[in-house]
């Protein structure tokens, strides 16, 4: 099999607390630790979690908008996790990214045309005609007017600015987008727009997208499989299909019972787990989901389950479940 | 009144003009704007505007009051001092302009840096914390010390201690502007740093630095005047509000006049700048808005 597109190995995050009150200084955050995972060409992968829970900052790292604290990210192969400003440069045309916030993504001080535009001169492609007619193309397919590119950000609307941030990311023809929660600050209707915009250009090129969201629903319309992110740890990936349809986590059970349905007169079932996510800078021993999880048992207070394949391709990391 | 005439009624002060809505709005940059011009044009066409030799002496007329023929008196030397105090706006206007422009290109440079580079950061900052905690009058004089006087020295003089205003300032807007999504999106399209810095960072800093330098040109005027009445500043052969101040300290009680004109004239302009710099303020961000 060829090296897929996007592997990532380990990858970990710590933010060390740094001023403050002194007791507290020195401490670590474990955003991300130690996560692993594989994207194919023309694969969507939805990461979803809780906020707070490290996967915009595994988005970041993988991107190496974040210096990872230890971990691979291979690109085709190649380890970029290590590379310098310089060689990296050369790699950050295949992945590209696009932000949850359309208003402080898009820079005010600049028109739509040079935001577009910019990906591109910044590697030297083609000369202002070209990189003019390639803006133009982009607008068009994003679904946006050639007329407004010499408009402001703060002259378009959410769901407008969010397809130029897609305008932005398709310029350099990437092999992955990184979409950091892409639809949740947009209204719903406008979101199933953006959604259907993505899937068609999925369609059109072979692009990847790693989707980071909490919207269930949406993780379900767009990905073909789902990783579930817990403080910091994949506790559960598989097949969209099957993660929904047989979830095997705990968390990801309460998760999925916790998506609103719309069916009023329909029981729902009580929600599983209480309480908040426990803090980052001191996860909990053993499995860190046996604080809230509503089947735990001694060894979860102690081990630390392991990520196993559970039925090929599901893999989820609970002491209870055996495949 | 009928329905129908409302939309006239929006559409004719409109119509007005232009420049009367932006009076309203910000009268106190029009104020500021007015007097700086009127300032200005005297320093600039000051040898046209009924002055005559202004380092002229003339003791049979010495310690003269205002009057027809010497409009703002004459000093203990008989010079006239209309023709001083409208050559000296020269001097001020020259140091405020200089002190805020050099100030501002240099004060960027380093803030854009500390910004951006921790280490950098770490030590640049602590120097800036060390001028800062010298009072300026006091590190000026010191500097004046070190060399000859002459104008561009005491605008030397005067910039060091401006300096880490304009530091603080651009280092706080990086830093704030470093995180923002753009940014990240910048950096993540391979746009290059100092591409970056350019398009990205500072056209956001440049309305902070604009209404700061005009407090920095404001602050350099009364520096420029203090060091000159110390006698440390621009030096005695050329006629600055410093220096006229400075000599006619000691005739307050029998010509109050010598000390009057040139103090009115620079409570003026620095008022004018301060003016200026506050209105531009609240233009760029309203939130900040006060009443006049």
């Amino acid at each position: 099999m060829a090296a897929p597109l996007l592997e990532v190995r380990d990858l970990v995050k710590h933010f060390t607390i740094s001023g403050g009150l002194p007791l507290r200084k020195g401490r670590t955050v474990r955003a991300v630790d130690g996560i692993s995972l594989q994207l194919a060409a023309g694969e969507t992968l939805g990461l979803v979690g809780e906020s707070g829970c490290g996967k915009s900052t595994a988005g970041k790292c993988i991107l190496r908008l974040l210096e990872p604290t230890s971990g691979a990210v291979l690109v085709n192969g190649d380890d970029i996790s290590t590379l310098g400003r310089g060689a990296l440069r050369k790699y950050r045309r295949a992945m590209q990214v696009i932000f949850q916030d359309p208003y402080s993504s898009l820079n005010p001080h600049m028109v739509a045309g040079d935001i577009v535009a910019e990906p591109m001169l910044n590697y030297g492609i083609g000369d202002a005609a070209s990189r003019r007619a390639r803006a133009t193309e982009l607008f068009d397919r994003v679904g946006l007017r050639a007329e407004q590119m010499a408009k402001y950000p703060h002259e378009f609307s959410g769901g407008q600015r969010q397809r130029l941030g897609i305008a932005r990311a398709l310029a350099l023809n990437p092999d992955l987008i990184v979409c950091d929660e892409p639809v949740s600050a947009l209204d719903v209707s406008v979101q199933a727009q953006i959604i259907n915009l993505l899937i068609d250009l999925q369609q059109e090129g072979n692009l990847s997208y790693l989707f980071i969201a909490h919207d269930l629903a949406v993780v379900r319309h767009i990905s073909h499989r789902v990783a579930v992110m817990y403080l910091g740890k994949i506790v559960e990936m598989a097949p969209t299909a099957a993660l929904f349809r047989r979830p095997q986590h705990p968390y990801t059970e309460a998760l999925l019972a916790a998506v609103p349905v719309p069916q009023p007169k329909r029981k729902r079932r009580r929600a599983l787990i209480a309480g908040d996510v426990p803090s980052a800078v001191r996860p909990p021993a053993g499995c860190r989901f046996h604080t809230r999880c509503p089947h735990a048992e001694d060894r979860c207070r102690v081990e630390e389950p392991v990520l196993r394949e559970l039925s090929p391709g599901h893999f989820a990391a609970c002491h209870l479940r055996t495949g | 009144m009928t329905a129908n005439s409302l939309p006239q009624d929006f559409a004719v002060p409109r119509q007005r003009s232009r420049l009367f809505d932006t009076v309203r709005r910000h009268p106190t940059i029009v104020l500021g704007m007015l007097i700086m011009l009127l300032l200005a044009a005297v320093a600039i066409f000051a040898p046209y505007l009924g002055t005559s030799d202004p380092m002229k002496l003339n003791p049979v007329f010495r310690l003269r009051p205002p009057s027809e023929r010497w409009w703002f008196g004459t000093d203990h030397l008989g010079r006239d001092l209309y023709s001083r105090v409208l050559y000296g706006s020269r001097i001020s206007l020259q140091v405020g302009l200089a002190v805020a422009v050099v100030a501002s290109v240099i004060g960027t440079a380093i803030g854009l840096l500390a910004g951006f580079v921790r280490w950098i950061d770490a030590v640049v900052m602590r120097i800036m914390d060390g001028l800062m905690a010298v009072p300026g009058i006091l590190l000026a004089i010191a500097l004046m010390a070190l060399t000859k006087a002459s104008v561009q020295t005491v605008i030397i003089a005067i910039v060091v201690p401006e300096v880490p205003r304009i530091v603080r300032l651009v280092r706080s807007v990086v830093l704030s502007l470093r995180e923002q999504p753009f940014v990240e999106a910048a950096e993540a399209t391979g746009t290059r740093f100092h591409r970056i810095l350019i398009r990205h960072i500072l056209p956001s800093a440049v309305a902070p630095l604009i209404v700061q330098a005009t407090y920095v040109c404001a602050s350099a005027m009364i520096l420029e005047a203090i060091l000159s009445f110390l006698g440390a500043g621009t030096p005695s052969s050329i006629p600055s509000w410093g220096n006229i101040m400075a000599e006619g300290r000691q005739f307050v009680t029998v010509a109050f006049w010598i000390l009057g004109f040139p103090g009115l004239f620079l409570t003026l302009t620095v008022l004018a700048v301060n003016l200026l710099g506050d209105g531009l303020r609240d233009m760029f961000d309203p939130r900040m808005r006060r009443r006049l």
